[in-house]
């Protein structure tokens, strides 16, 4: 349904074009949930941003991105229009900056509907009020003459779900949707994305920073690193069949709930961004695993053990870390 | 479980464990340590912050932000007080260090009563040197004219009573251990990633030679692979040093790894509180358990049928 290749993209800072994405490769097929993690500048919002289009003005785009078929860079403002307003819809990780909070829910809800849907008023109401309802609102006759700041985050990002709902999207991009909210709620609003998507079979592009919750959430992880998908896995079994040096670094470095470790696997150094990444493999200076071919030549994204690999020397790593 | 009785029989229960739990805690702590002659690194008892509120029409009325917490950091000790916004917790750690007054209860650090204010510069340098705070935002607790190296000098000129090349040694010895080498230690905060801008802010801390330091959602706005080396770097800390750490946190993973026990609070109240491996692998109360359950952990699944 939606795939990408070779996508770079690059932004004017000050009169200077800086790379935020790297040849960038993802496939999402039909209904399916892909996990976008990657720590600070890994590109994982400005993919979102490239997808729908809504990169910054003398933003330059060179590759390709297609949905069903069509290409998305190439769209007129009409059918751009029209493939935002109901083939995609995106949440964001701040619901109060995306909802107008001048308008009641009612409003925001009922405008999601006339307009890209074109229900009448009447009908436009009484599908508001369904919509609350499939996002685990049940007072919903209070809730669509409230305002914005009446709600709570949780509570707000719900409704953020149930406007995206409302165009019947067939591709749903959450960027971080639930990054600000407290973890009993995020469980929540969660579960609440997980049973929609299901039930409606949609497909989901989930981003977060949380490698532990898109692997409960999706059905593979791309992993990304400096404006690149360094690795990508089927979720079931991450942890067992991670073969990046950089995402076996990330699974090491986050202390586990269910037992405490000595030390963390820490990887050393800071993340880099796209425009710091040199000509070769841009984690190769944190890697420990890196030799001359890894810093002067940028590996390629190859297949390796039913999952795709950005390392030259992942066949060498892995029969050692076997032997 | 969930208890059919009401509320108040359930909240006797916990109580009662989590007496049990902090007891054998305190025991084990006073142990380890010379003789066990030292006094806590902190007490709060009863501690209870009652906040006046207006609504839109005026009306006023009170809300209880903390409500009569109670727990014990061991010197030397590392303890987590975990909650979600509303909890407490960020009330709690202001009147620990004095930015809230409390309106009933106690706060001790190291024997010493904190329920006033200071009275006058001695006293407070005395506090600074017993007890020191990081915050989350390390990009606003930082002079930005000044470098790395002035920033962490200025806290030793006024707390560690050092000279010369002694002072001179001992800001090595901090830029040291929190990694900084020669060329990062003259950099400004604008130059600096948030890791290095939290590093800073641990140093500077470290810098008044604190018994006691408190970590207000210190590694919360990091990056993975940066949280895990500053979590690191804060069990070296206090494997050198034997400090002692009160972590205010909502991170689970995190309070496990750094403490000792735990203090779990909601709504302004302690539900739960004990030897942090055991209240995180069997939690007795009811939310304690909804919180644990709530952490994604390899083979955790969202709840479908939530509503």
């Amino acid at each position: 349904m939606l795939r990408l290749r070779d996508v770079d993209v690059a932004l004017n800072v000050e009169g200077r074009m800086r790379p935020v994405l790297i040849g960038l490769n993802l496939d999402l097929a039909e209904g399916e949930a892909l996990g976008l993690v990657g720590e600070s500048g890994s590109g994982k919002s400005m993919t979102v941003r490239t997808i729908t289009r809504l990169l910054p003005q003398g933003a330059r785009v060179g590759g390709s991105v297609e949905f069903d078929g069509r290409d998305v860079l190439a769209m007129r403002p009409a059918e751009l229009r029209a493939f935002r307003g109901s083939d995609v819809g995106v949440v964001f990780q701040d619901p109060r900056a995306a909802i107008n909070p001048t308008h009641r829910i009612g409003e925001f809800l009922g405008e999601a509907l006339t307009v890209n849907r074109g229900v009448g008023k009447a009908e436009a109401a009484r599908r508001a009020a369904e919509l609350l309802a499939s996002v685990g609102i049940d007072d919903a006759e209070r809730r669509l003459r409230q305002y914005p700041h009446e709600l709570s985050g949780g509570m707000l990002q719900r409704v953020m779900i149930a406007s995206v709902l409302a165009a019947e999207p067939r591709l749903i991009l959450a960027d971080e949707p639930t990054t600000a909210l407290d973890v009993t709620i995020q469980a929540e609003v969660v579960g609440i994305l997980d049973r929609l998507r299901r039930e409606r079979a949609m497909g989901m592009v989930f981003i977060t920073h949380d490698l532990d919750l898109a692997l409960a959430v999706c059905d593979r992880v791309a992993v990304m690193y400096a404006g690149s998908v360094v690795e990508v896995r089927s979720a079931r079994d991450l942890h067992e069949t991670a073969r990046h040096p950089y995402t076996i670094g990330l699974l090491g470095s986050r202390p586990s709930i269910e037992e405490r470790a000595e030390r963390l696997a820490a990887i050393p150094g800071r993340p880099v961004s796209a425009f710091e990444a040199g000509t070769g493999c841009a984690f190769a200076s944190r890697c420990a695993f890196a030799r001359d071919v890894c810093r002067s030549v940028r590996p390629r994204l190859e297949t390796f053990q039913d999952g795709l690999v950005r390392c030259h020397r992942v066949e060498e790593i892995h029969e050692h870390a076997v032997a | 479980m969930l208890s059919p009785e009401p509320d108040t029989q359930s909240d006797a229960q916990s109580d009662t464990r989590s007496d049990t739990r902090s007891d054998t805690q305190t025991e084990t702590r006073s142990g380890a340590q010379s003789g066990g002659s030292e006094p806590p690194a902190i007490t709060v008892s009863g501690l209870t912050k009652v906040f006046r509120v207006a609504d839109e029409r005026g009306r006023r009325s009170q809300f209880t932000a903390v409500s009569d917490v109670s727990f014990t950091v061991p010197a030397g000790g590392s303890l987590g007080l975990v909650g979600e916004s509303g909890s407490g917790k960020t009330t709690t750690a202001r009147m620990l260090v004095g930015l809230e007054a409390p309106t009933a209860g106690r706060v001790e650090v190291l024997g010493h009563d904190r329920s006033r204010p200071a009275r006058g510069a001695a006293e407070r340098r005395r506090r600074a040197r017993e007890l020191q705070i990081v915050f989350q935002d390390p990009y606003t607790s930082l002079d930005p004219s000044q470098t790395v190296r002035v920033a962490i000098d200025e806290v030793l000129r006024t707390h560690s009573g050092l000279e010369g090349t002694a002072r001179a040694a001992r800001l090595a010895e901090l830029l040291d251990q929190v990694g900084f080498d020669e060329r990062q230690a003259s950099a400004r905060p604008r130059e600096l990633s948030g890791g290095q801008r939290q590093r800073v802010a641990i140093a500077r801390a470290l810098a008044a030679d604190p018994r006691v330091l408190i970590l207000d959602e210190a590694v919360s706005a990091l990056d993975v692979s940066i949280q895990a080396q500053i979590l690191n770097l804060l069990v070296d800390i206090r494997a050198a040093t034997g400090i002692a750490y009160l972590l205010i946190s909502h991170d689970l993973a995190v309070v496990r790894h750094l403490c000792d026990s735990v203090v779990v609070l909601r709504r302004g109240q302690v539900v739960e509180s004990g030897d942090c491996g055991a209240v995180l692998d069997a939690p007795a109360d009811e939310y304690t358990r909804v919180l644990r359950a709530s952490v994604p952990v390899p083979g955790w699944r969202p709840n479908r049928s939530a509503a």
